[in-house]
């Protein structure tokens, strides 16, 4: 809950430019060591090679074109629908208000602990705080999204 | 209208310098900023910000009265998709009316009637004698029924001198691949999307109702068309391409990130009817001066097309996303401007992980109707600093371009929704 509050401070308008980083991570210090370092290392690489350019360095997306990973329950919120827009892609979805014209690719070719990495990252970077994902939880999405 | 003597002193500034400044300022009453609303610009121009609207402004217009008209990409809460703003005496505006309830991007006006498109459809206003609309509840449906598939929606317009109306209907595809914007998905044969989209239909302005079957489709291969004129010197179409993404991304294997940055060139186009500018099949490389077979559709990054697809008239830096285009025929900015192009560059996204670009206002020399000599950014810094462009963080993305009546030239930001106005020798 508190790591809630800091995200929602963190989402004022006038905290929205500047420096909302510092002020999640140290609210927020007891999850972050339930995050598996090498996890969060693969999951960067994965995330400069897979997705950086149209999310971009800052995790922020393009303005009605690519959408941000920050501060949104589509990132933070439940696993299942999150991994689900990896393994789906996904286009036209309403987000937080926005559209956005951009197609998103699927990347079911990528792992599921290439996936739990990637996903781990972004759950953790970019002002982001929240459990890490594990490849045996993208297994079963992935085993659900079949049917 | 600038009179003859007025002209005489523009002209004369270059020569006498500050001495001319000071003629000037009895006669006219606008007043640039002191910062020059942020922008850095060529010596001797200063820009005021007109007003800050906070709404996506898109294109923009200006009647022959001095009533500006700003297209909106998504309605206020009032409701109000176009913006009618009038100015005071130093040139800062305020909104005295909206209307239309609908997003969209394309706005045009003619003495007696005002365009304006949302993604699907394009509507006319009546204009009376002082330049304001008769109707805002009721417009004249133009066209009607144009395909919005959310990717490159924008229904950009603009008109001829023989009563005919140009429209860009955008690709709704990166390359038209069986699997868009995927990682190795190659092109589909005769690619089915240029059917209804990826290029510009020529309809009647003053035809009511039409769709496809009415128009014509005027050029196609053009991925997506944002910024357009008519060049009335030579009586032609230009256009301003946005060139394919994410070579890299896609085709790992044959561009590194630098050449996926650099490639394609955004491309300006001068269009005859029935030209196909080569989209998804090719794209521009700039460095090779080469029309280039996309990788999707057997490319290699070496191969050079064959096909007989219309050349660039002038190309510029990758993905910095031109979505205005203006002849400028007034006679406040220096003579070399007249008749020449200014390309209002929104800003690039996918350079990454290079530094991103754009956030400027270009100028193209013309001569007799056709591009001459380099280009030169006209006005930066709409992002505020340089790091900010670097970074894809902005503070303001230009992207409608007006001449005023007295030759001064209007940008709008659809970021901030600030209007801004650059003239000449005013400060």
């Amino acid at each position: 809950m508190f790591v809630l509050g800091a995200l929602a401070w963190a989402a004022t308008p006038a905290a929205a430019q500047k420096k909302p980083v510092s002020k999640a991570r140290s609210a927020a210090k007891p999850a972050a060591a339930a995050i598996p370092a090498a996890s969060l290392a693969l999951g960067k690489t994965l995330y400069v090679q897979n997705c950086l350019s149209c999310h971009q360095a800052d995790g922020g997306g393009v303005d009605r074109i690519n959408a941000p990973l920050t501060k949104t329950t589509w990132v933070l919120g439940d696993k299942a629908p999150l991994v689900k827009v990896l393994l789906n892609g996904m286009q036209g979805v309403e987000i937080d208000g926005e559209r956005y014209a951009n197609v998103m690719p699927a990347f079911d070719y990528l792992t599921d602990q290439q996936l739990a990495d990637v996903l781990t990252y972004v759950r953790n970077s970019f002002g982001n705080k929240a459990s890490a994902v594990k490849a045996t939880e993208v297994k079963a999405v992935r085993a659900a999204n079949k049917k | 209208m600038k009179s003859a003597t007025s002209r005489y002193l523009l002209l004369s500034t270059a020569v006498i310098g500050s001495l001319s400044l000071f003629a000037l300022k009895n006669e006219d009453k606008i007043v640039a900023d002191a910062d020059n609303a942020g922008l850095k610009l060529p010596a001797g121009f200063g820009a005021l910000k007109v007003a800050d609207t906070g709404t996506r402004a898109r294109h923009i217009t200006v009647t022959p009265q001095g009533t500006i008209f700003v297209k909106l990409n998504r309605p206020t809460k009032e409701g109000q998709g176009i913006l009618q703003l009038r100015e005071g005496g130093t040139g800062k505006a305020s909104v005295v009316a909206g209307f239309g309830n609908y997003g969209g991007t394309g706005i045009y006006s003619t003495k007696d009637y005002l365009y304006a498109s949302s993604d699907e459809e394009v509507f006319r206003y009546k204009l009376n004698a002082k330049g304001e609309v008769t109707n805002p509840t009721q417009p004249e449906k133009v066209i009607t029924g144009l395909l919005n598939r959310q990717q490159h929606e924008s229904k950009s317009i603009t008109l001829d001198q023989a009563g005919n109306i140009y429209v860009n209907v955008g690709a709704y595809a990166n390359s038209c691949q069986v699997k868009d914007r995927q990682k190795g998905s190659m092109g589909r044969p005769n690619c089915p999307i240029l059917d209804s989209a990826g290029g510009i239909w020529q309809f009647r302005a003053d035809k009511l109702n039409q769709t496809y079957g009415d128009g014509t489709r005027y050029a196609t291969g053009l991925r997506n068309v944002v910024g357009l004129d008519w060049n009335a010197q030579s009586n032609q179409l230009f256009v301003m391409q946005h060139g394919r993404d994410q070579l890299h991304d896609n085709f790992p294997e044959l561009y590194d990130t630098k050449e996926s940055a650099e490639l394609p060139a955004e491309c300006l186009y001068a269009l005859n009817k029935g030209d196909n500018a080569g989209w998804p099949y090719t794209y521009f490389d700039p460095a090779k001066n080469k029309i280039m077979v996309s990788p999707e559709y057997g490319g290699d990054g070496k191969k050079v097309s064959t096909g007989s697809y219309l050349a660039p008239a002038m190309a510029y830096p990758a993905h910095t996303a031109p979505n205005a285009l203006l002849f400028y025929t007034g006679t406040m900015f220096p003579e070399k401007y007249r008749n020449g192009a200014f390309i209002a560059f929104h800003g690039s996204w996918n350079r990454a992980p290079e530094p991103q670009k754009g956030y400027y206002v270009v100028f193209q020399p013309f001569k007799n109707g056709k591009p001459s000599g380099p280009y030169e950014v006209f006005a930066d810094n709409f992002a505020g600093t340089p790091e900010k462009a670097n970074a894809g963080r902005p503070d303001h993305k230009p992207c409608g371009l007006a001449q005023g009546t007295d030759g001064s030239l209007y940008v709008t930001d659809d970021k901030a929704g600030s209007i801004y106005r650059i003239v000449y020798a005013k400060k």
